[in-house]
Order: structure tokens, then sequence, then C-alpha cells
């Protein structure tokens, strides 16, 4: 369609027609103020902020939901937007506890910084006195009401990306508050951890549970041999943190930060990604030749898996048995890699640096003790390292690039992929393809698993089975796969599904600011890693082969059935 | 002049009684919609147009044009919601038709949803009014029964269902977009338009949403024509209006007044005038979300145009009265605590911007507030009026507006640092 005129701050300028004044006052170089407004999300209209003038019009409109028409003329500067604008601010303070301070968002919240923005000076309104209590119930996350400034964001995250929906905002005026049915407490609801809300929460009002505190605790502690591993997606994310652009492949950086940190051992997820695939793999195999529940539905992501326990129990047995490699490599620090280099378990305090609050959850679910006590004994988010790294003082651009150590930092770019939606897909598919037809593959990249697009499809020919694949990210998209299965149209045989939109370079613990614009760049860095890898298919990753040489003997066979599986439960 | 009408020409108000379905056709009900019916959508809603009816919610939207924009969407299945939840305080015109003239209100609807193509149709009446849903279920059924309503109405071909549907309690649900979640069973807050309930309303259909006042019009205009409609009241604004009078005033209740009419008129001549002894301070026009005037602007006549002109809306057409006795500041703050209690919650100026108002009335009530709060609230009602999601915050601010320009005499009077006791203490 043609480009119209509009008339903004007294400049005629011609724009695209359907956009909003928003986006075309952003596009002009003018950065209205919003709270409420997400690009990734339907529009609210709630905080009122974004308003500006428009000729002929009585009142002031809103930015974020008014469309731009032909001749529109538009002031977004003058007394009467600043006045209004200001007193807005100033009421959402008045309402707003000012322990900003003390704020685990302190530096980065959205409201802070617009209130620096705006020179709000004087808070004329009386201050409210708040009386909700904190939600402390989950190990993943922690809401904090009182902070809340009812923009609706983590409600519409919950409702439309992840289509759970356990958020909501109750009674009305002055007493609207947003939380759980009936203002229960996370753990009492059908809430699966996965932080889109604290994600998208422009202020302090929902965050992961800090547990720096306690790696500080443990990293001090002369008796103890504290060892990190991090998850695919924290290398292509963490750089945001230091103000790097979206997209900075950090990995060298991070493994010296780590050890700056004071880890003992600084050790990939990487490595137990690609265990994950010849274990999941052969249990893949394992279903098709011996009339196993089909389609198999990929295990490593936790939030996910409390969906499906929640939501879906009568769908469990399409999940794979296998660990997420998180808890995988929790497993083996405690014995493989406790035994080859004489510790104790119990000494040994094992660490993760996830995208993932639902990680936390899964972490210190009962079941994850194969190695007689908790396999992984603190997660921390990528938000929280870099609050660590911060706190040291550590100036991320100054660090030298390192490596991993050895045995459990050794990977594959197959590995690497895992966090980027149809990774899993692809990394299996590369090494299922080469163990089942015993040819190598010509082309490593299968190109239709990824991207953005909410449900995607492959399909592999492995010596004449054909093997069709459905890759799903974000739980809404989930929700469609499983109602095909659930309804007997899925002609799947294997099939990803990640909780986070775009995978976990999506999660609930990345940086904040994180959209599905950054998401796609992101996922690039992690195709970027994968292509600069000498090894780039799971099974040949020379130390799972000395794990399964040494230690494990074969997969799918009894340790591997001891220490790297395991079962759900329905929670519905 | 006496512009008083000589008798009810559209509400049958005097007898004040209720008119069953016999005398409802014996005095030409049905007529109309027969009349509809034979000649067809497009003539029908020509005469609304001519007869320039306009909404009477308080919005003032030219019905036809409203009409015509469902008849222009492709979409065959279209709603007509006749919205009953008249809540605003100080208003009880719409009860008075549905407990007594309930026949012509679904003659209204029977002939709306025809021009507008609408098969399926809900009347949402507020919780509050318990008689007057009795008699609109019993009347609806007894309408069907005689081929009024449901499948193919006097034969026509025609069919609508109408189903009675009641709120819960909220005064916001009044709002239109409020009403259409509320019907589908979601928190009754408001949406976003556009979409327009014409384009997107119920269960996302095209949707003819109007008061009852409004399509309680609509039979007469069809049985008598545009320009017997247009005898009475002004070429601005033609027909009558149900004027809700109360307060300080000899004689309060409904009244059908021809537009153009005074406001001072109409309360002397219909409301015989203050109460004997006192003065009128103040007057408000349109219920609670509507302004305060002091009695000099009681001279404007009620007309959309002139009235739009000073500032005074016509609204639901509540008009109370206030006289000598009265204080300004425990009126205003009345209305507010009301605003504050019915406001949804979904934005900031409103939620948090009528707390903050009330707060200030309490300390100038209280004799505690300072000059600088009342340069606050007249900040905050400016942020309220002009930022507000829905009609019910920026009508909200409008007894603050009005009363903030016509009396702030009385709101620096209750200041404390107005007071010479407090310079005294200043200088002590």
């Amino acid at each position: 369609m043609q480009n119209i005129n509009i008339t903004l701050n007294g400049k005629v300028t011609a724009v695209a027609p359907e956009i909003t004044i928003l986006e075309a006052a952003r596009q002009q170089g003018i950065d209205l103020p919003t709270l409420c407004h997400h690009p990734d999300q339907r529009v609210k209209a709630n905080c009122r902020i974004c308003v500006v003038e428009v000729e002929g019009v009585k009142n002031l409109v809103p930015s974020c939901s008014t469309r731009v028409t032909a001749g529109m003329n538009i002031t977004t500067n003058s007394p009467r937007v600043r006045e209004t604008v200001r007193t807005i601010l100033e009421l959402i303070f008045a309402d707003h506890p000012q322990e900003c301070l003390t704020c685990i968002r302190n530096g980065n919240c959205e409201l802070r910084q617009i209130a620096a923005k705006f020179g709000v000076r004087d808070i004329q309104g009386e201050k409210r006195k708040h009386s909700f209590s904190q939600d402390f119930s989950t190990p993943s996350l922690v809401r904090n009401p009182d902070k809340c400034i009812k923009c609706g964001r983590c409600a519409e995250a919950c409702h439309y990306i992840q289509n759970v929906g356990i958020l909501y905002s109750h009674n009305r005026s002055t007493e609207i508050s947003i939380s759980p049915e009936y203002g229960k407490q996370l753990a009492d609801v059908a809430c699966v951890l996965c932080g889109q809300c604290a994600l998208v929460c422009p202020v302090g009002a929902i965050h992961e549970r800090d547990d720096t505190d306690r790696v500080w605790e443990a990293l001090a502690d002369p008796q103890k041999h504290v060892v990190v591993q991090v998850a695919p997606a924290v290398r292509v994310s963490l750089a945001e943190e230091f103000g790097f652009p979206s997209g900075e492949i950090a990995t060298g950086k991070l493994v010296s930060a780590l050890r700056s940190l004071g880890f003992d051992r600084v050790f990939d997820t990487d490595f137990s990604a690609d265990l994950t695939i010849i274990e999941e793999g052969h249990e893949l195999l394992d279903r098709i030749a011996n009339g196993g529940v089909l389609p198999m539905i990929t295990s490593c992501s936790p939030g996910w898996i409390k969906y499906m326990e929640h939501y879906y129990p009568e769908l469990i047995p399409h999940l794979s048995t296998c660990k997420s490699p998180q808890q995988m490599f929790g497993a083996l620090a405690k014995t493989y890699y406790a035994q080859t280099s004489g510790l104790e378990a119990k000494d040994i305090i094992v660490v993760s640096v996830m995208p993932c609050t639902a990680k936390k959850f899964e972490a210190e679910r009962p079941e994850m003790d194969a190695s007689g006590s908790q396999d992984v004994d603190i997660v921390l988010t990528t938000r929280e390292l870099g609050r660590m790294l911060q706190h040291e003082g550590i100036d991320f651009r100054m660090l030298p690039e390192a490596e991993f150590d050895s045995p459990l930092g050794i990977s594959t770019g197959a590995a690497a992929i895992f966090g980027a939606t149809g990774g899993v897909m692809e990394a299996a598919l590369r090494t299922v393809y080469e163990v089942v037809t015993g040819k190598t593959l010509t082309d490593l990249n299968f190109t239709t698993v990824r991207g953005m697009t909410g449900v995607k499809e492959a399909s592999v020919d492995l010596a004449g089975m054909e093997v069709k694949a459905g890759i799903a990210h974000g739980l809404a998209n989930a929700k469609k796969i499983l109602e095909m299965i659930k309804a007997g149209q899925s002609d799947y045989t294997f099939i990803e599904i990640m909780c986070c939109p775009g995978g976990c370079i999506g999660g609930g613990g990345q940086p904040y600011g994180t959209t599905n614009e950054i998401r796609a760049r992101r996922i690039e860095a992690l195709y970027q890693v994968d292509e600069n890898m000498p090894l780039r298919k799971s099974h040949e990753n020379p130390a799972v082969q000395e794990l399964y040489q040494d230690f494990l003997l074969e997969p799918l066979g009894e340790l591997s059935h001891r220490l790297l599986h395991t079962q759900y439960c329905s929670r519905s | 002049m006496n512009k008083m009408l000589d008798d009810d020409q559209i509400f049958n108000i005097s007898p004040g009684r209720h008119v069953d379905l016999d005398h409802h056709c014996q005095n030409g009900g049905y007529s109309a919609l027969a009349k509809a019916l034979a000649q067809g959508p497009e003539t029908s809603l020509k005469e609304i147009s001519d007869a320039g009816l306009r909404g009477r919610g308080g919005a003032a939207f030219p019905t036809a044009e409203k009409i015509k924009m469902l008849r222009a969407n492709t979409e065959k299945l279209r709603y007509i919601i006749c919205n009953a939840d008249e809540g605003e305080p100080g208003t009880f015109k719409d009860r008075f038709i549905m407990t007594h003239i309930p026949f012509q209100l679904l003659e209204g609807i029977t002939i709306a949803a025809f021009m507008a193509g609408a098969s399926e149709g809900y009347i949402y009446v507020r919780h509050e009014y318990p008689e007057a849903q009795k008699i609109l279920r019993e009347s609806i059924e007894e309408a069907e029964r005689r081929g009024f309503l449901g499948e193919n109405i006097l034969g026509s071909g025609f069919s609508l269902s109408l189903k009675l549907f009641s709120g819960a309690g909220s005064y916001l649900c009044g709002e239109e977009t409020a009403l259409i979640s509320s019907i589908e069973g979601k928190k009754g807050r408001p949406r976003l338009k556009p979409p327009y309930p014409t384009q997107a309303g119920l269960w996302q259909k095209p949707t003819l949403i109007n008061n009852v006042e409004t399509l309680a019009n609509i039979p007469k205009i069809i049985e008598k024509s545009a320009s017997w409609y247009r005898s009475f009241g002004t070429p601005d604004s033609p027909g009558t209006k149900l004027i809700s009078l109360s307060g300080d005033v000899q004689n309060r209740g409904l009244f059908e007044v021809p537009f153009g009419m005074t406001f001072a008129e109409i309360i002397s001549e219909y409301g015989g005038g203050a109460k004997t002894g006192k003065a009128i301070k103040a007057v408000n026009i349109g219920g609670a979300s509507g302004v305060l005037i002091p009695p000099e602007m009681l001279f404007t006549p009620l007309e959309y145009l002139a009235c739009s002109k000073t500032g005074i809306t016509i609204g639901s057409g509540a008009i109370f009265v206030l006289d000598d006795t009265r204080s300004i500041l425990s009126n205003v703050q009345n209305r507010l605590r009301f605003f504050l209690h019915e406001s949804c919650g979904k934005c900031t100026p409103c939620r948090e911007g009528l707390r903050q108002a009330n707060l200030i009335l309490d300390r100038l009530l209280a004799g505690e507030a300072v000059r600088q709060d009342v340069s606050t609230l007249e900040r905050y009602t400016r942020a309220i009026q002009e930022a507000s999601f829905c009609g019910l915050g920026q009508a909200a601010g409008n007894s603050l507006r009005s009363s903030l320009a016509y009396y702030r005499d009385e709101y620096l009077a209750s200041c404390r640092d107005n007071k010479p006791s407090f310079i005294e203490e200043e200088t002590a």
C-alpha cells in the first residue's frame, strides 16, 4: 500500500499506512514512553503514558493503539502532553513502593528509566500503603504484588504466548491486582514456572528467585569443589547484560568470567546435550523398532514437562524418558566426574547457569537424585550470572577468550543449537540418520526445522523409513500439536517441544528486553557457533564416546537408565 | 411562550400505568413494525435518518448512521443489543420504559434489528432492576406467542430471537464494549475501539447497541413519519428527551421534554422551581458523569449543539438540582466515590487519578488541604479526562472540572492556608 503523509511535531512525513502513531514516531526517531506496550503482545493501552495530541480530537490519544491516517497532525511534545504524561507517571509512583535502591530491578527497571527521562521531581499524590504478601512458594519465581503497576504484560504472556493462563487481574478499581486465581500462590496453581511473565515485567513485581548468595557461599567454602555448567543459550545472550548488541557470541569470555568468579571447573551443558542426543536418538529407534509409544516428544525443557504433567497427563507416555541435559550433567558430575577425579560426591557442588527459571524447579524435583543427593545444587539464570559478574566488577569487555575444562566441557555444534527452537530435532536427525543408514550426511543443515515459525515440520528418509518430525515452541503452539495427537491427527514420529518462544534463547531467565526480534538474532548466533565447531554431530563427541566406553558402556544401558533417564507424574 | 408539550408524544408517561400488549396494539402499537416489514429496511432507515434520531444513552450518535454501518458489513450473523444497564445515578427513564411500555421497546428493538439485519439479540438489563427484568421476560414471551418476535415475524420471513440478559451490578457494563464482554462471560472491562461493535461486537460479530430510550423512539417515527417527529425539538436535536428530574425541586419525576427548552424552563415548568424559600446554587446535568453548572448557565437550551458549545453534557438526561444549603465539595466527592468504586481499574489515570482526587477532597472537607492541593486536583482532573481508556474515566472528571471552574472559590475557601487563622499561625 502507498505511504501516507502525516504531520509529526510540525514536520510532514510519509509513513506506511496501518501503523500506529507509536510506530510512526519511533521510525522518525521519537521514542515515546511506554509501559504496558510490548512489541510481541497485543495492544493493551492500559498505562496511558504514550498519549499524544491529535488535531481535531478532543482528548489525548494513546499512540500505541491509534493508527495513523492520512493528513493526521500529531504533536508529541506540547506542554499539554508533557503535563499529562508526567502526571500519569506521578500517579503510578504514588502507588508504587519507592524501594528502588533495594529492588532487584534497580538498574534495569523500565519505570525508573522513564521517570529519569521525564524528570518527575515531586510526587504530590499521597503514597499508598500496601499490604500484599510476597509469594516465595516456588523455587523459580518470586512475586511481589506491591510493586505491580497493572500493565498486564505478564498476564498477556501467560494467556496468549503460553496459553497457560494462571495469572489474572482480579477485582476492580484500586483493589485491582494481578495474581493467580483467588490470590493463591504460584505453587498452588498449575503454573509451569517458565518465567515468561518475569521476562516481560517492566518492574520488580515478578522475578527469578535470587540464588546468587548460595553460589557465593559455595565458592567461599574451601571444603567444596564447585563446578559450573553453562547452557547453550547463555553464550549468545549474556553479553547483552554488558551492553553488547544482541546475538553477540561470548563463549570464550563466558568461560573466563566463570573462572574469575572462582569455580573449580568450568564445564559445558553442551557436553550433556550431545549425550542427550545419543540416549534420545536410541530411545526413538528403540520405540520405532519395538512398537513403543509414538510420536515420541522431547523432554529437555522443564517448563514444558511441567505443562504436560498439569494439562496433558494422559500423553505422558509420549515423553522421552531422557533427563534434560542439565540433569544428565548433574548426575554424571557427581558420579563419573567424581570417580575420575578422585572426589566424593558430597564434596561437589554443581551450579548451572541456565536461560530458564523452570530449571530451578527441575533441579529440586525429588527424583533428580541419581547420584545419591540432589544432582544439581544451584541454578542461576543468565540474569543472575550477569549480576554476579557486575558485583565482582568484572569488566566483560576486557575478559580474554578461554576454553571449557575437560572432559565435561567438550561438545559439538549439534549441542550448541539445543538453545534454539528446532535445534534438538536437527541435532537428533544428524545422529539418527548416520546411526540408521550408516552413511555420512552430506548436508548437515536441516533448515526446515529452523526459524521462529510457531509450528514447523520436517521429513527425513532413514533407509527407506520416513520419519516425520514436528517442532513447536511456546506453549500455545505446543498445545496445537498436543491436540492433534489427542485427536489422532498427528502423523509425526518425533516431536520437539520447547516451552518458551524461540526455544531456550527466549527463556524466562534471559536478559530483560527480550523480544522476538532479539530471539531471532540469538538463534542466528547459535547456528554460527554450530558452523564454527570442528565437530557438528553429537555421536562424534570424543568425550561422550569415552564416557560410554569407560563408564556407561552402552546407550539405554543399565547405568544410563539409572543416571540419565527419569519418570514423570500427573499433576492434574 | 410555553414550550411544554400538550400531551406526551412518544412515551405515554402521564397515565403512569403498565401498557399491556392489547393496549399497545389498540394505541397503534405494532403498526409500525408491520409498516417497516412491508416497506423494507431501506425505506424505514431513511425515515429514521430523516427524523435525525440520535442515541439517548449519552453519546448522541446518529442512530441511522450506526445502523448503516451494520448494513455495510458483509458478515451475515449480526446481533442487536438493547443497552438497559441504566446505572447513571439520578437516571430512571429506561426503567419507566421497561416497566410501563415494554412492548413499545420490544417493537423498537424488532424494527431496529430488521433494519440492521440482526437475527439475534439481547436486552442487557441491570441487576438492580428485577421488576423490569420480570416484565420484559414475560413481554418477550407474549410477543413471541403473538408472532411479534421469534420466527417469521408477522409472516414476513424476518426472524429475531431476543433474550434478556441480567447484568451483575457493575456500572461500567453500561459502556458498550464492557457490556459485550459481560455477555460473553468475561470481566466487564472496556475493549479497545476500533474495532467498533458495528464491526466486531458480540462474539466478534457486527453488533448494533442502542439505549432503551433510543430504540423506544423508533416505532413512533416509523408510525407517524420523520416530519411529524421533527415537529418537536430543534433542527439540531429533533424530538423529545426523557428527563429524570430530582434534587431540591418542588416536583421530582420523569418528564418528556421537547428539545429546545432551556434548563431553567425545565426546572421551573416541570419541576416547579426550587423548594420554597431556597435558591438554586448549582445544577448537575447528565447524572454523576455530567457537569455541575451555576444558575446563570441554566439559560442554555436542552439541545446537543448548544450544550456542547457550553460544555454541558446532556448524557442520560438526568437533572439534579442543588439549592443553597448544599456543599459543592461534598456533592462532588459523593460522585467521585461512586466513580472510584465503579472504575474497572484497568487504566492508570482513572484508577489512580480518582483515588488521589478523592484523597484531596477528603483533605479539603476535613479542612486539612492547602491551596497547592487545589491546583494539583486540577492537574489530576486534566489527566483523568485527557487520558482515561473509556468514557467512565473521561466522564468522571466532568463534575471535578466543572466544579473547579465554577466554584473554585468554594474549594479555596476550604483550604487551611486560605483562612485568617492560618496566617496568624504562620506569623506567630
